[in-house]
């Protein structure tokens, strides 16, 4: 792995760090004063925003730059894929985190509630919930949040998972146009891809919107809202983020950016896709249809 | 950021040195300057931790209410957790190895010198955000640190800012581990085989995987924390068929990790310290390898040890009361392994020696309590007692705390080109030893004795021994200012340091002259037996 060196390549003076680092620092202090009700906190939200999407637009812009420059070499292009692969690691944690809250509240703390497990694990429901009786889909023993229906696993999920299997698929079709040097090909099927993952949160926004107008289902619809839209939710926000990476590819092919050998930019973005798409398989297994 | 040729060929090959002025510290790229800002944060961020730590200890000096308000007691105990961990112990670990494990790969720089900078000047940001909770109307988190629901839930409005601020620092972690993976795979000189890497950075590699597989689930704990707070979700309720030990199970699986993550990098210094002043190679290479990464796979199996009161089934008791204890096996070869360095070595006892053979015993020390904590009936007994306290303390403060001192003895000639004033230094390491152990050895008895800890109040029974550790507190925060004094004589001067500085010191980041070049390594160094710590 340790290939030789023709010369490693320093960059200098980087100046956006320390832009990105003041706009996190305005957009957490502003969301937490708006959480606190500060309409100055919101404001200072929206502001910390726009720093760091100037500040990703001026850093990304700085490296495309060097890169169609030609000022790396493969060393640094390996680093580079190490980086978003360990990058998407942490980010498979993340999820396991609210997976295994789904798991444990479903497995464990669900059960206990009504009264199974022995040895103290029954005590809450013997002294605090008594003739409760644990049932998944659960929106615990006060039932919290007025009541629900449960988001069924035909109508939208199933279209949704076909879209994002289609998108994945479309993807590699744009990768291959792309190693056989084919940019217009690889354009094409990216902006299908693109169109897909657009599609797919359109269809969420419906879903979303049926949740809370026809089936009652909110945040606050106890556990089972709790990991349904904290689960869909950040999916939905993941898949946000790698439309809008893989869109920013499909700009740079157009503009003639990739060669057959050169195109790390769209192999990350690509990478951070399937991720989303195994991300939803998980959640259509786990949230939807068991 | 303008781009032109220019630059281009300037990034290629340039040899002046660093930027003239105060935005040279904002805008570097260069390891070495990113290492020095991660030291000087965690001394500055040491003695506001330490700061808190004495106003705790000046509570406990007798039994009653005596100058702060338990509140504000309670904030102090969180608060002094937060910054000793991710203020103090991970940033400096970080910036030795943004310092050392560059020269010691003899590669040129970090793999990612941009995303270098951004790790560190992130961290300012986010402490200013943390510590400015404690000047806010609802006064700091007072939950402890590890903010278990639902008691965290009933904070003020800092509540929301404590949250953001662990979601700040814990981009910076996962940014910095992934920059160090990167470098140690791919930026080794040619010819470096993962097996002849030195100790430090093998240990380093091992607890920046842990770091980005647990910081994400610390950053979901929290995030369900604030959306139970603000957005109605029933994670950690009950009444929603939730449950707040879920909560600590999360925490946990990254919280147990995390205090591998404080001790791993220090397992690394000492495994090269007391091989260069013993005159011979680590004994059991291989074996502190395996070892290292023994301990980081149980370390994700073993979380739920800090919950044993908490009233799980049975066989999940046993099953983290036995894992826990085979965490001993790995860490009692690492502890052979160091002993057996020394075994028939012409030893010398300069001041990184002899703070890294004070870690090797007070560290068993806080291990052999450990394992006591281990037993599940025992634990029973101990939970949340002084005695815990007197545990955990005993391997951070003489652990980790020591191998950080060890280490910039150890390469503060190599950073600055003095030596450091080797009597003042053998003076700190004794002073701060006997006081250390004033200030924590009493804590076994009282927690024994049932002492409840994160409690500003205590029964008269255990007055003297509070006053006694209160008393090595002083004495030991106090004795810290010799090393402020020691670090800034070896930086105004001193006796000049040969590039070896220690006789027979092995490793790529003893050829280069002392004080190191601003660039080394730009052509990548051969491989010898001579430059192979192993």
């Amino acid at each position: 792995m340790s290939a030789a060196t023709d010369g490693y390549y320093i960059p200098h003076e980087a100046k956006w760090p320390i832009v990105g680092s003041i706009g996190l620092f305005i957009t957490f202090m502003g969301l937490g004063s708006w959480l606190n009700g500060s309409g100055a906190g919101q404001m200072a939200f929206y502001l910390g925003l726009a720093i760091m999407v100037f500040m990703l637009f001026g850093w990304f812009g700085t490296v495309v730059k060097e890169s169609v420059g030609g000022t790396y070499n493969g060393q640094v292009d390996i680093s580079f894929r190490m980086c978003m692969m360990w990058f998407i690691f942490s980010e498979v944690m993340f999820f396991g985190a609210f997976f295994g809250a789904l798991f444990y509240a479903r497995q464990f703390s669900g059960p206990w509630l009504g009264g199974e497990g022995a040895g103290g694990a029954d005590v809450t429901n013997a002294v605090l919930w008594a003739g409760h009786n644990y049932v998944w889909p659960s929106d615990g023993p006060a039932n919290v949040g007025g009541g629900f229906q449960q988001m069924g696993w035909f109508g939208l999920p199933l279209i949704n998972t076909l879209l994002l299997l289609t998108s994945g698929f479309t993807c590699t079709v744009a990768h291959h146009a792309i190693q056989a040097d084919d940019r217009k090909k690889m354009v094409r099927w990216l902006g299908a891809t693109v169109a897909l993952g657009f599609i797919f949160v359109l269809c969420q926004a419906v879903e979303y919107y049926e949740a809370y107008a026809h089936l009652g289902l909110k945040m606050s619809s106890g556990i089972y809202g709790s990991t349904f839209f904290m689960l869909t939710g950040f999916h939905g926000f993941h898949v946000c983020m790698g439309a809008i990476m893989l869109a920013v590819v499909m700009l740079r092919g157009m503009k003639g950016h990739f060669s057959a050998k050169n195109h790390f930019a769209f192999e990350a973005a690509a990478w951070y896709w399937h991720f989303v798409d195994v991300v939803w398989l998980g959640l259509f297994v786990f949230v939807y249809l068991f | 950021m303008s781009y032109s040729d220019a630059d281009a060929h300037h990034g290629d090959h340039d040899h002046h040195g660093p930027a003239p002025g105060l935005m040279r510290w904002v805008t570097t790229t260069n390891h070495k300057d990113i290492g020095t800002l991660y030291l000087w944060f965690s001394l500055i961020m040491f003695f506001i931790g330490g700061g808190m730590a004495l106003i705790i200890r000046a509570e406990l000096w007798a039994p009653g209410i005596q100058i702060v308000d338990p509140m504000f007691f309670n904030s102090m105990t969180t608060m002094h957790a937060i910054v000793m961990i991710f203020g103090v112990v991970m940033p400096a670990f970080v910036g030795l190895a943004n310092w050392m494990i560059p020269m010691m790969l003899g590669a040129p720089d970090m793999a990612l010198p941009r995303l270098n900078n951004w790790s560190f000047w992130i961290m300012p940001f986010a402490f200013t955000i943390m510590l400015s909770t404690l000047f806010m109307d609802s006064g700091g988190p007072a939950g402890g640190w590890t903010m278990y629901p639902p008691l965290v839930l009933q904070m003020g409005d800092s509540f929301a800012y404590v949250i953001f601020a662990i979601h700040f620092m814990g981009i910076s972690s996962v940014m910095g581990s992934i920059n160090i993976v990167a470098t140690i795979f791919n930026m080794r000189a040619p010819g470096m085989t993962l097996m002849q890497m030195p100790m430090f950075v093998w240990t380093w590699l091992i607890t920046a995987f842990l770091l980005i597989a647990t910081i994400p689930v610390f950053a979901g704990a929290v995030t369900m924390l604030l959306t139970d707070r603000f957005f109605e979700t029933s994670f950690f309720s009950a009444a929603g068929g939730g449950d707040p030990v879920m909560y600590q199970h999360i925490f946990w699986f990254f919280g147990h990790p995390e205090v591998y993550i404080l001790i791993l990098p220090a397992f690394g210094i000492i495994s090269h310290i007391i091989p260069t002043f013993s005159r011979k190679q680590l004994f059991g290479y291989d074996s502190m390898v395996y070892a290292t990464a023994s301990i980081a796979f149980l370390s994700f199996i073993v979380w739920a040890h800090h919950m044993f009161t908490t009233g799980m089934p049975l066989a999940a008791e046993l099953f983290f009361m036995f894992s826990t204890m085979m965490i001993s096996v790995p860490t009692g070869v690492k502890v052979f392994n160091w002993v057996s360095t020394m075994w028939r070595g012409s030893m010398t006892f300069e001041t990184p020696m002899l703070f890294a053979i004070g870690f090797v015993i007070m560290f068993t020390i806080g291990g052999l309590s450990g394992l006591m904590l281990a037993i599940t009936p025992a634990d029973i007994q101990y939970h949340d007692t002084y005695f815990v306290v007197a545990h955990f303390h005993y391997v951070l403060v003489p652990g980790a705390i020591y191998s950080l001192m060890a280490a910039c003895y150890f390469w503060i000639p190599k950073w600055t080109g003095n030596m450091y004033d080797e009597k003042l230094g053998r003076m700190h390491f004794w002073i701060s030893t006997i006081f250390v152990n004033v200030l924590f050895f009493p804590m076994h008895f009282v927690g024994l004795a049932g002492m409840p800890r994160r409690i500003p109040d205590y029964s008269l029974q255990f007055a003297d021994w509070n006053a006694i550790a209160t008393i090595g507190a002083f004495g030991f925060g106090f004795s810290q200012l010799m090393f402020v004094y020691i670090i800034f004589k070896c930086i105004k001067g001193g006796e000049k340091a040969t590039g070896e500085v220690w006789e027979g010191a092995r490793g790529l980041e003893w050829t280069v002259d002392s004080p190191a070049p601003y660039h080394t390594f730009e052509d990548s160094p051969t491989i010898t037996p001579e430059t192979i710590t192993r």
